[in-house]
């Protein structure tokens, strides 16, 4: 298993790029705020429809874009793909434990480290939660021998 | 259920968009320019949340974290570049330092389930949010709307009991 960094010399300077706009994206929408998120999911505003549509259809031009006009990444020479998951009952049982834990505390992923970022040192609280609930279910999934082998890459 | 249908209605009638919709829109629109930036480079899609079983392969042994090692490495170096975007953002733009109300157990207890979750569920908002919806997939379409009707119930819920931020 060789680290996927290893190609290119501009690799890890371009995934640190994309993090920086990513992250300056986050802030600059409010998502790195808690309060921001509480009041979309409490209907006080809709704005942050705008955010994840916003990406997705970037995203979605890019993938369909480079999948038929391009042929593979400089810095890997990996074929563009679309990101695509086994549709099983995992998803929507991950989904749910997923929306109690973001409903009731108004942070994602993505959203908390940028919230680092901003100075939000509380979500520490949050980003500790969530590397322990990592565990437990990689825990839990390590040891019982019918869980998803390693196709289950999720994001 | 019907509570909630009611409430949406009455506040798209009233206010739907209190702060405007200028930096919700170009927040998105970067985001999503941040994945494609590493997918036109690399083929690789960024989610945020693989980080966190990444990461724990440093310090564990268990199976299922192995299998991310070969992007382990990059995915700190994203994340980092989350971090610091976002800080970037705070000290131009932004007022500043940003501290959050929400209380510190309804962060960790959010945080533990947000871990669980979207590792059983094979990604976050922005893995199958951004990602997968600009993907088309099935499983990220379902995986949204369980994880945001989930969401929009529990955060109701929880404001009806009585819950302060």
């Amino acid at each position: 298993m060789s680290a996927e960094h290893e190609q290119h010399p501009l690799f890890m300077p371009i995934v640190f790029v994309g993090g920086l706009v990513f992250g300056f994206g986050l802030a600059l929408s409010n998502m790195a705020q808690p309060e921001v998120v509480l009041s979309f999911l409490l209907f006080e505003d809709f704005g942050l429809l705008f955010v994840m549509f916003g990406a997705a259809i970037v995203t979605g031009i890019t993938f369909f874009g480079a999948i038929h006009f391009l042929d593979s990444a400089p810095l890997t020479g990996g074929r563009y793909a679309r990101r695509l998951k086994t549709l099983d009952k995992n998803v929507v049982i991950g989904g749910g434990i997923f929306g109690v834990g973001w409903g009731l505390s108004g942070i994602c992923p993505g959203a908390a480290y940028a919230s680092v970022g901003i100075g939000n040192l509380p979500i520490l609280y949050g980003i500790a939660g969530m590397f322990i609930g990592a565990y437990v279910q990689g825990y839990w999934r390590s040891s019982t021998p019918d869980a998803e082998p390693a196709a289950a890459k999720a994001d | 259920m019907i509570l909630e249908v009611h409430a949406l209605f009455l506040a798209i009638l009233a206010e739907p968009f209190p702060n405007g919709i200028a930096h919700y829109a170009a927040g998105g629109v970067l985001v999503g320019l941040g994945v494609t930036i590493i997918y036109l480079g690399t083929g690789r899609i960024a989610g945020a949340s693989t980080f966190l079983e990444s990461t724990l392969s440093y310090g564990s042994s268990l199976s299922r974290f192995q299998q991310y090692r070969p992007s382990r490495d990059w995915r700190v170096v994203f994340t980092l570049g989350i971090v610091l975007g976002a800080a970037v953002y705070a000290f131009t733009l932004g007022g500043g330092v940003w501290v959050t109300e929400v209380q510190p157990w309804r962060l960790f207890l959010g945080g533990i389930l947000i871990g669980i979750g979207t590792r059983v569920g094979k990604g976050c908002t922005s893995g199958h949010g951004v990602c997968g919806v600009g993907s088309a997939s099935p499983a990220s379409f379902v995986g949204v709307a369980t994880f945001l009707l989930i969401a929009i119930g529990t955060a109701q819920l929880v404001q009806a009991v009585g819950v302060g931020i």
